[in-house]
């Protein structure tokens, strides 16, 4: 059994309920990531909106980012963001203010934004063609062929930020007492 | 609109401006780490619509886009061990906490 062309009732393509759909999962959990009181939601929120984007992701025709997306971004950098909430909250609780006193200038930043990159997405012609999917192999080609030096780069830079990392948050019990 | 790149442009410039908000807005520092997330990844988003819809990039936008989630994954450890060694000094996440350079 197949599925329709479209959806019956509706008429509309699946590729644009699906576009619909995720899009507006992933900006409505972004904007509870900002907005929410308490910031373990907030950061529960934040995953919901990497998966919408993963979704995306396949809709663009990107399996192997799709992929990264949801081991990387869902798997890795949640669990650590979530680590770090848990071991920086103060018993108390959340805090009384959850914005800075001028968290207005902040919103008319980001109006401005939105309305200045729209102006010029609407107002320029990209030479968009009809979309394509890339293919995994042909990525992995790519990426070990014409981009190894930047794969190499990453790497490295990858190790220093472990080790950065760990002597960061390494405890030093001289500076612990010396601090309080 | 699932075909258009105009759409897919829009929706990753609303997502950059709420990454935006959230990290000029809010007074935890981890807040603001993860407003620079959702920043890193509406750029993703652009780079891999671009990808989809320009020939001349098909396959190059979903390499350096797995580069940049290197590089923001770099970040995070980074910037999130910052916050909690100052957290270990200051004993609050709250950015407008720190102030000791301007006593």
């Amino acid at each position: 059994m197949s599925i329709p062309e479209t959806i019956p009732i509706i008429g509309a393509s699946w590729d644009d309920v699906l576009f619909v759909l995720f899009a507006v999962a992933m900006v409505g959990s972004a904007l509870l990531v900002v907005t929410l009181r308490d910031i373990i939601r907030s950061g529960v929120a934040m995953i919901a909106s990497f998966a919408a984007l993963a979704g995306l992701y396949v809709l663009l025709g990107s399996p192997i980012m799709a992929a990264t997306q949801v081991l990387v971004y869902i798997g890795a950098i949640s669990i650590l963001v979530l680590f770090a909430i848990m071991l920086t909250q103060t018993k108390a609780g959340p805090a009384r203010l959850v914005f800075q006193t001028q968290w207005w200038a902040a919103a008319i930043a980001a109006v401005a934004i939105v309305i200045v990159l729209t102006a010029v997405v609407v107002s320029t012609d990209w030479g968009a063609g009809p979309p394509q999917e890339s293919a995994t192999s042909d990525v992995a080609r790519l990426l070990f062929d014409a981009y190894t030096l930047p794969f190499e780069a990453v790497s490295v830079l990858l190790l220093a930020a472990i080790i950065g990392g760990i002597f960061l948050a390494k405890r030093d019990p001289s500076r612990d007492e010396a601090g309080r | 609109m699932a075909h258009s790149l105009d759409a897919y442009l829009v929706l990753s410039g609303l997502l950059f401006a709420i990454g935006t908000f959230g990290f000029l807005a809010r007074r935890n520092a981890i807040s603001m780490l993860m407003s620079i997330e959702l920043m890193i990844n509406a750029v993703n988003l652009t780079i891999l619509a671009f990808g989809a819809f320009l020939p001349a990039l098909k396959d190059h936008a979903s390499v350096i886009a797995l580069i940049v989630v290197a590089v923001a994954a770099a970040e995070a450890t980074v910037g999130l061990a910052i916050v909690i060694a100052i957290y270990r000094n200051r004993r609050t996440p709250l950015v407008d906490e720190y102030d000791a350079m301007r006593q």
